[in-house]
């Protein structure tokens, strides 16, 4: 209060005379003094006025716009995934959809009570929202549920006030019209996920309602398929309710991607497959282009994509038949006969003539131990061989000419390849060759490896994609790449080199399998001028002791293997179809048949369907959801939540299958046990001229039989 | 002045007066606007209770010395009284109160105490012997005077209205002449018992304000909040504003209380520096005036009277805009003559009637000393 009144106030302590002056001076200095400090402080009060709207304008004029304008994007609608004809395998729906944000919720626990009231949500749902929640990060969105109709978006809507947090809005939903048909080919779509966002902090990643690929297709092609944000600009009022529109951008659809694939053939071959578990693939022997590419059982991406359920999860994750594997490229199994074809070119082009013959006395002497075929198939040159899946035959040339040698063209076949395709992984398997060996385990190849190898079991891996680009290549001779995007020019293949003659000679064999004294007859096409080529394959999963590969635990029961291709002679489609323990080939090549009746004349292929899926208890998309609701109701609230992250979902899958594909690995380091024929007589008698059936025939009541391996050590 | 202007018209303080209609006209025009351009919803009863305290305060105005002097003491009493009836039915009634409803008027006793303290303070030193003032016999009364209305209202609880009171009392006691060394301890005793008041005598809302007050920036959405928006607002309106009913801050609900507590953003953003040049410039005119009168009066009662009700008004006005600036916690107390309220009008304008009334005196008995 200033020196002056601080030394008038010691010098009255030390006079300590007051009198009715000092006081008015006192009065007059001090306030004069306060007066003064006001004015100050009024000065001090205008300064930073001035300071705050003059110099700092610009700034809180920002924060005022910030605060008024509300910038909201739109996610911006999937560009469509189209078949090789246009018609969409993947589309977005227009529906009504809620979600909430963790960090705008004032108490989460009884804004999803609410929400549950309005929508009717189950309990084992509340739960799944719950834990995204407390997993989530605050900013991400959280969706509640899609497909909502409009009375309960309006429902919704009034009360929001009331339920900071939430926004309810009109979006698009993915759709894919097959379901299940096409899960693993395409994937589904998801919200981003807390790291992807860490990584790319666009802000259209947390805007509810806005998905990104999560696996295969979807994935692997999110950058065309994503498209642009639109932008909604709006003055807010602090509460958050919208005065007006000031500006609206719209968004720019993502761009569709067409693929090779052939939608009707996929959902035919997908439901073809029917209760079984396993995987067909067909392609254009002359593009390349994969026209179908079926993994069953399947989860469907329509409910992936509206978030994955703790119930489907756990239906899925139980389910011994891996509805979660896509078993086109990550299924692997030996190939059994399938690769008889292929090694038969192996031998031409070391020179062995196709007339070269042997004899098979229900197997063959090899260095020193003797190896069981599987049946006594007597003499046997190359056509015989292939179309009766001798295997003493196949002993005997790989032996001759080197198993290295066979490898190479196996190789060369695509066996082994991992193929330039867009997809997320694929399993290239094992072409075992010495080196390998050498390589992988430090062991010498002994004999029985090439008698193993021979037959494609052993060491033999394959997916079921390899198959049918071997397949292709077979029919062809041209090294056939397959590929997924639809693209107007037509590859040139590099072609191998074999005469026409060789080709037709293997190509005729193949016929004969199927249309002639083979292993197949029943694969015949229901045509009289399409004549279908291919080769039946059985591979063992465990070894005779533990089962006879067709009857007991499902999962001790033989692969069941086809590769085909169409017409024989003018070959414009191949494929295979590979059923997991479908207890031998019988399972495998009447799907292919079927597949290809409805490629020539779909009608025909929808007649042979319908009777069957009548038998399975309806479509693929109707016994999965009749599945999931006797497993709901079975399972009732106890049931385990779903990873976090949708990836650690993928990776364990993965992970799972590597262990499945290295199974039969356990067998090939084994001697192999013996196996027996275990056709009827009759079968065997339609099949080929009656050799002397080794063992007494079993009378099984399954399919037509398929090759059966077996080496025998002496 | 001129003679056409009649004597009692011109004895009027006009130097004060037309600042102030120009305040309450301003202020009429931003809670127009502060209602999303409704003039009925608090700019009309703004007016109308101007007008109702302003006869008020020409009343006042007209009161004789020794009625005042008789009446100051009793005036004390009831209106403490009534804030212990307030402190009492709170209890009963279970919650805080803060005011006593008689019929459609409900009075607010602690905003009648601020009046009621200085005319009690100002009657109390000029009846004091001149000697005894510097000593214990002039600080224990007038420190009772001011702790127990203030102990009172601090059990509302209400801390902007408690500071008031004593912001007043212990100006008087300071232009009353008591030694400087005591307003220098206790100055020092307040610094050091700020830590203890705050983390003892605070309720935990209180001490968020003070703590969001000291770092706005850690509650960007509880009371920092309101201070954060209010520079927003502020800053936003630049030199000459956003233009009258064009302020998006107070119109979307944005700045909190725009019509009480934060009228004077919601003018700033409106009006810009020119607006808050012009408030502030007014009440530096209307203070300033209040001072004057002080230092014209010619005896210690008119004195004391007038300077602590000038520093009352100040009060309201310099915490107010440095709570809208940023630099005060968050305090419920609103901007005099400008925010809607009628406590607040009534207390102010009780302070300007009192001040006129000195103004009055003045001219009927002018100073001695110089003069003479």
């Amino acid at each position: 209060m200033g020196i002056f009144s601080r030394r008038s106030g010691i010098s009255r302590r030390t006079k300590d005379l007051v009198s009715q002056t000092t006081l008015e001076n006192a009065f007059d200095r001090r306030t004069f003094v306060i007066a003064a400090g006001m004015g100050g402080l009024g000065t001090i009060l205008a300064a930073r006025m001035a300071y705050i709207a003059i110099a700092e304008n610009e700034r809180w004029v920002l924060e005022s716009e910030s605060n008024r304008v509300n910038l909201s994007l739109i996610p911006p609608r999937r560009g469509w995934i189209l078949d090789r004809n246009g018609a969409p395998l993947a589309s977005n729906r227009a529906d009504f959809r809620v979600d909430v944000i963790p960090d705008r919720m004032n108490d989460p626990e009884k804004t999803i009570e609410e929400l549950a009231k309005i929508l009717d949500l189950e309990a084992t749902t509340i739960a799944d929202i719950t834990k995204r929640i407390d997993d989530a990060r605050g900013f991400q969105p959280i969706e509640v549920a899609t497909g909502l109709d409009y009375d309960q978006f309006a429902a919704i809507s009034v009360r929001l006030p009331d339920l900071p947090g939430v926004v309810p809005q009109r979006g698009f939903s993915r759709f894919y019209p097959t379901g299940p048909s096409v899960g693993h080919l395409i994937g589904y779509v998801g919200p981003a996920s807390a790291e992807e966002y860490e990584e790319n902090p666009d802000p259209i990643l947390i805007t509810p309602g806005y998905k990104i690929g999560k696996d295969a297709l979807e994935k692997q092609f999110e950058q065309d398929l994503r498209g642009e944000p639109g932008a909604r600009r709006v003055e807010v009022t602090a509460s958050g309710r919208i005065v007006r529109d000031l500006e609206t951008r719209e968004d720019i659809q993502g761009d569709p991607v067409r693929l090779t694939i052939d939608g009707p053939l996929q959902d035919y071959a997908a439901r073809r497959i029917g209760l079984e578990s396993g995987s067909c693939v067909v392609m254009d022997c002359e593009t390349g282009d994969v026209l179908c590419m079926a993994s069953m059982p399947s989860f469907d991406p329509n409910s992936f994509s509206a978030g994955i359920g703790r119930v489907e999860y756990s239906m899925l994750r139980d389910d011994e038949r891996v509805p979660l594997r896509n078993k086109v490229l990550k299924g692997l199994y030996p190939p059994g006969s399938t690769v008889k074809p292929m090694h038969c070119m192996a031998f031409l082009d070391a020179g062995v003539k196709p007339e070269e013959s042997i004899m098979c006395n229900g197997g063959r002497r090899i260095g020193n131990r003797f190896f069981n075929c599987w049946s006594n198939h007597g003499r046997v040159d190359m056509a015989k061989a292939i179309y009766q899946s001798c295997d003493s035959y196949f002993y005997h040339f790989a032996q001759q000419i080197g198993f290295a040698k066979v490898a190479e063209w196996a190789k060369k076949m695509g066996l082994g390849e991992e193929f330039d395709l867009p997809v997320t992984s694929q399993f290239y398997g094992t072409v075992p060759s010495p080196a390998w060996k050498e390589r992988k385990f430090e062991r010498e190849w002994q004999p029985f490896d090439t008698v193993n190898s021979s037959i494609g079991q052993g060491y033999y891996l394959t997916n079921p994609l390899q198959l049918a680009v071997m397949a292709a290549r077979l029919a062809t001779g041209d090294r056939v790449l397959p590929r997924l995007r639809l693209t107007d020019d037509k590859p040139k293949f590099e072609h191998f080199d074999f005469s026409p003659e060789e080709i037709g000679y293997v190509r005729q064999a193949m016929s004969d399998t199927v249309n002639g004294p083979g292993t197949a007859g029943r694969a015949r096409l229901p045509f009289d001028d399409i004549l279908m080529a291919g080769k039946t394959g059985t591979a063992q999963v465990v070894s005779l002791s533990v089962s006879d590969g067709r009857t007991g635990p499902w999962k001790y029961r033989d692969h069941g293997l086809f590769v085909f291709f169409a017409p024989f002679d003018k070959p414009k489609y191949a494929g295979a179809v590979v059923i997991e323990h479908g207890g031998g080939s019988g399972a495998a090549y009447p799907i292919a048949r079927d597949v290809m009746t409805f490629m020539f004349d779909p009608a025909k292929g929808i007649e042979a369907l319908r009777a069957l899926e009548e038998q399975w208890g309806g479509t693929a998309q109707e016994r999965l959801d009749a599945k999931y609701r006797a497993y709901a109701a079975a399972s009732g609230e106890a049931v385990p939540p779903v990873p976090t992250r949708d990836e650690d979902i993928f990776d364990q899958v993965e992970a799972e299958a590597r262990v499945a594909a290295r199974q039969p690995e356990q067998l090939a380091e084994e001697a192999i046990q013996p196996r027996v024929d275990t056709r009827t007589a009759q079968e065997v008698q339609e099949a080929s001229p009656p050799p002397q059936a080794v063992p007494t025939p079993t009378n099984i009541p399954s399919p037509d039989p398929a090759d059966v391996p077996g080496a025998i050590p002496e | 002045m001129s003679s056409i202007v009649p004597a009692p018209v011109a004895r009027q303080p006009w130097q004060m007066l037309f600042p102030l209609f120009g305040l309450i006209a301003f202020g009429a025009l931003v809670l127009t606007s502060a209602a999303a351009g409704d003039f009925s919803r608090y700019a009309e009863s703004h007016l109308v209770r101007f007008g109702i305290f302003f006869v008020a305060a020409i009343v006042i105005s007209r009161f004789s010395k020794d009625l005042v002097k008789f009446f100051a003491y009793p005036g004390y009493v009831v209106v403490l009284l009534l804030l212990m009836a307030v402190e009492i039915m709170g209890t009963l009634g279970g919650g805080s109160q803060r005011w006593l409803e008689v019929g459609p008027i409900r009075i607010q006793p602690s905003e009648l105490m601020k009046p009621a303290v200085v005319v009690a303070l100002a009657r109390f030193y000029e009846s004091l012997p001149v000697g005894v003032i510097p000593t214990w016999r002039a600080l224990i009364p007038a420190g009772a005077i001011i702790a127990l209305p203030m102990a009172f209202v601090l059990l509302q609880p209400d801390l902007g209205t408690s500071l008031a009171i004593a912001f007043g009392g212990g100006l008087v006691m300071l232009f009353a002449g008591l030694p400087l060394r005591w307003f220098i301890m206790a100055g020092a005793a307040g610094l050091a018992a700020i830590p203890l008041a705050f983390f003892f005598a605070l309720k935990p809302y209180q001490q968020d304000r003070v703590t969001t007050f000291l770092d706005p920036e850690s509650d960007p959405l509880g009371e920092g909040y309101q201070i954060t928006q209010s520079k927003i607002a502020i800053g936003s309106g630049g030199l000459f504003g956003k233009g009258f009913n064009e302020g998006s801050q107070s119109h979307l609900n944005y700045l909190p209380e725009p019509h009480t507590d934060f009228v004077f953003a919601t003018m700033a953003e409106e009006w810009g520096f020119a607006g808050g040049l012009f408030v502030i410039g007014a009440f530096a005119i209307i203070l300033g005036w209040g001072f004057k009168v002080a230092r014209n009066s010619a005896d210690r009662f008119g004195k004391l009277l007038a300077a602590g009700m000038t520093a009352t008004i100040f009060f309201y006005v310099a915490i107010n805009l440095m709570m809208v600036m940023g630099l005060a916690p968050v305090v419920g107390i609103p901007l005099p003559f400008v925010s809607h309220g009628g406590s607040s009008m009534m207390t102010n304008m009780i302070c300007i009637g009192i001040l006129m009334m000195v103004h009055r005196w003045n001219l009927d008995a002018p100073k001695r000393g110089l003069m003479a």
